[in-house]
């Protein structure tokens, strides 16, 4: 039994007027302290994948099993470091962290939540911002924070939401690695979503890309198996990497050009007449 | 050895540094110091030109009820009682004088009248303390004597003598600012608490819809007849002056809405991050409220309270004049019948002291706003 497995998911927001699917037939399942990357355009419905991973949507049917139960709202089993950072603005770095430390050890009091928080600030370097605003930090740390505050609550799995799309090409490989070397140390199950087919080779064992929606499903996966550490430079020539790496951008270019013929061929104006015509 | 190298490098590098950035923060000291001087001086020039126009205004105003007076004593009673008036309006006579919008050396000399006013009540005062003081002696004494009779109810206890007399300006002024804060406390107490809950649960959003829509645009006058309608049947067998309550209330009703309305907004519309956030986290009922949706909503929420604030100071005036509660309203009030020489100068007086008081109150809100919420407001 895979640690994560998802059966003929499927989900449609309720807003839309249209109802048209956003994910349709999702089957994925992952291996407990495995690292595995989805890799999408944007709007694809990634976020919408990531939703019903940690338990805030549920699926419109289908299932969503984690470690064999079905996922009944959110847990703290399940980390999840958002898109969009989502820190409380009115708290500091350190508050921020500590208040999910507090949620998941309740019983533990206060010296040790300070620690916990503090030694998972750390970890991600950011000891001297501890008393800052999220304002006062650049997009990079921020992150950063975001990560700290997920990895503080100990989770069995931990889900990144292009935790570093919105980062510069040097923070973001930096952070990348920070990311690796924290996931290397307890092997905990990691998925990782992005919009960037290399973040992904270098960082997973497995890649897996999205078609876009509407009606979005898993496409074929690719497995990585170049050792680790891997060495980012020398990786751009390394035949499999190159090799994974044409394959998927070329799987998502032939999605590209058939959602455009696709388009093309579906607006063909039905024939309709005026319901109440009056001369 | 490593570290003393870079250490020194470092202070190397800051003593260089340092005349530069000096320079750099006088020139943006001087900068600043400009900038303000400049605020300044178009302040006192719009300052000026008020007064300015203001002045040539009651000036233009005056000449039109004067020469309308006089001409209309030629027309009734012929030359000599046309020129009689215009002697005496020229004179200053108070009996004659035309009854239009004072000019602002006459509202300060009304101000330094008033203040000077102030000095002689407390005065008298003083004056009254020490006359009563042995009565009241007497009084004190008999109470203690009495205690337990009083306390069973046997005897009633003695009222201390307390002054009658006229309240001075500034007794005004702290009645109406204790009415405003009261009222603005009320406010605070009824309408943040509904709104949270109004703005947590959207199924009792549309049920309170009606009340809000029907109740908010309702005029200060209409609150303080229901207020009266209630408080005063709640008073009956009591003899104290319920003005001040009666005047209280109807403020912080006709005042709440603002505070109601934007407190439902911003818990209503709190960022959806935040929410997952609280989710994921699995925080509780109540630490969602508030440590989330509270910190969140607490901008809009100040937002309200300002504008309950500034609402409550304004309907002020309306609601003391109606309730007959000693403060600036019932002052202005008076002032209009008394029809005395400086009245109108007065009520110009209790206006600017209005406007500054008001605009002080609004400033401290800002600076409370400030402090608590995690986004700063520049004032307006
Ligand atoms: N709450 C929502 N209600 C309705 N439609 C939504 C909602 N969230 C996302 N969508 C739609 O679902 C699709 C996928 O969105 P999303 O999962 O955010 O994509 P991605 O994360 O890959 O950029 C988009 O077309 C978006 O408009
Ligand atoms: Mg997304």
């Amino acid at each position: 039994m895979a640690y994560l497995e998802l059966n003929n998911v499927c989900k449609t927001y309720d807003t839309d007027v249209d109802n048209t699917e956003v994910l349709s037939n999702i089957n994925l399942s992952i291996e407990e302290g495995e690292f595995v990357a989805i890799v999408g355009f944007t709007g694809s419905g990634k976020t919408t994948l990531v939703n019903l991973i940690n338990g805030l949507l549920k699926p419109t049917s289908g299932e969503v099993l984690f470690k064999g139960v079905p996922v009944q709202g959110t847990s703290h089993e399940r980390g999840v470091v958002f898109q969009n950072y989502s820190l409380l603005p009115w708290l500091s770095v350190g508050q921020n962290v500590l208040m999910a430390v507090k949620e998941a050890f309740p019983n533990r009091g206060k010296a040790v939540w300070k620690r916990k928080a503090a030694h998972y600030i750390d970890m991600v370097g950011l000891t001297p911002a501890i008393n800052k605003l999220p304002k006062e930090l650049s997009g990079g740390m921020r992150q950063r924070v975001a990560v700290a505050r997920a990895l503080s609550m100990k989770p069995d799995m931990i889900i990144m939401d292009e935790p570093l799309g919105a980062l510069d090409a040097l923070t973001r490989g930096t952070l990348q690695d920070q990311i690796l070397n924290i996931w290397g140390k307890d092997k905990r199950t990691a998925l990782l979503i992005t919009n960037d087919v290399d973040e992904g080779i270098y960082m997973a064992d497995r890649i897996i890309p999205l078609r876009p929606g509407p009606n979005a499903t898993l496409g074929p996966e690719f497995k990585i198996e170049i050792e680790r550490p891997r060495d980012k430079t020398a990786l751009n020539d390394n035949p499999t990497f190159k090799k994974i790496r044409n394959e998927i951008i070329e799987y998502l270019m032939d999605i590209g050009d058939e959602r455009k013929s696709v388009s093309l061929t579906e607006y063909i104006l039905p024939d309709v007449s005026p319901k109440h015509y009056v001369a | 050895m490593g570290q003393d190298i870079t250490l020194k490098e470092k202070s190397q590098r800051t003593s260089i540094l340092k005349p530069v950035i000096s320079k750099i923060t006088t020139v943006f000291k001087q900068e600043k110091m400009f900038e303000s001087l400049k605020k300044l001086g178009i302040t006192v020039l719009s300052i000026t030109l008020f007064i300015g126009l203001w002045h040539l205004g009651s000036k233009a105003l005056y000449n039109k009820e004067a020469n309308f007076t006089i001409a209309k004593a030629l027309e009734d009673q012929g030359q000599a009682a046309a020129d009689a008036v215009q002697a005496c309006i020229a004179s200053g006579d108070s009996s004659c004088q035309p009854n239009t919008l004072p000019s602002p050396s006459q509202v300060w000399t009304s101000l330094l009248a008033l203040i000077d006013d102030y000095y002689i009540i407390k005065q008298d005062k003083i004056d009254d303390a020490i006359e009563n003081a042995p009565l009241n002696a007497e009084i004190r004494q008999f109470n203690i004597d009495n205690a337990a009779q009083i306390a069973a109810g046997d005897i009633e206890a003695r009222q201390e003598i307390e002054y009658t007399g006229r309240s001075s300006f500034l007794d005004i002024v702290v009645t109406s600012i204790k009415t405003v804060f009261a009222g603005f406390l009320l406010a605070l107490f009824i309408a943040v608490p509904i709104g949270i809950i109004i703005g947590l649960s959207p199924s009792l959003r549309n049920a309170f819809n009606w009340f809000i829509q029907i109740f908010k645009p309702v005029s200060p006058v209409v609150w303080y007849l229901l207020v009266f309608m209630i408080v005063k049947t709640l008073y009956i067998g009591n003899s104290s002056d319920n003005s001040f309550v009666i005047s209280f209330i109807s403020v912080g009703l006709c005042a709440m809405w603002a505070t109601l309305v934007n407190t439902a907004m911003g818990v209503a519309s709190v960022d959806q991050d935040y929410i997952n956030v609280a989710k994921v986290l699995k925080l509780g009922t109540f630490q969602k409220i508030f440590k989330v949706i509270l910190p969140s909503s607490l901008p809009l929420i100040f937002t309200g309270l300002r504008i309950t604030l500034s609402v409550a100071w304004m309907v002020l005036i309306a609601i003391e004049l109606l309730a007959q509660s000693k403060g600036l309203g019932l002052f202005v009030w008076e002032e209009f019948n008394n029809g005395a020489n400086d009245s109108n100068a007065k009520i110009l007086v209790a206006m600017f002291v209005i406007g500054i008081i008001g605009f002080l109150l609004d400033r401290l809100m800002l600076t409370v706003q400030n402090a608590v919420s995690f986004n700063k407001v520049e004032g307006v």
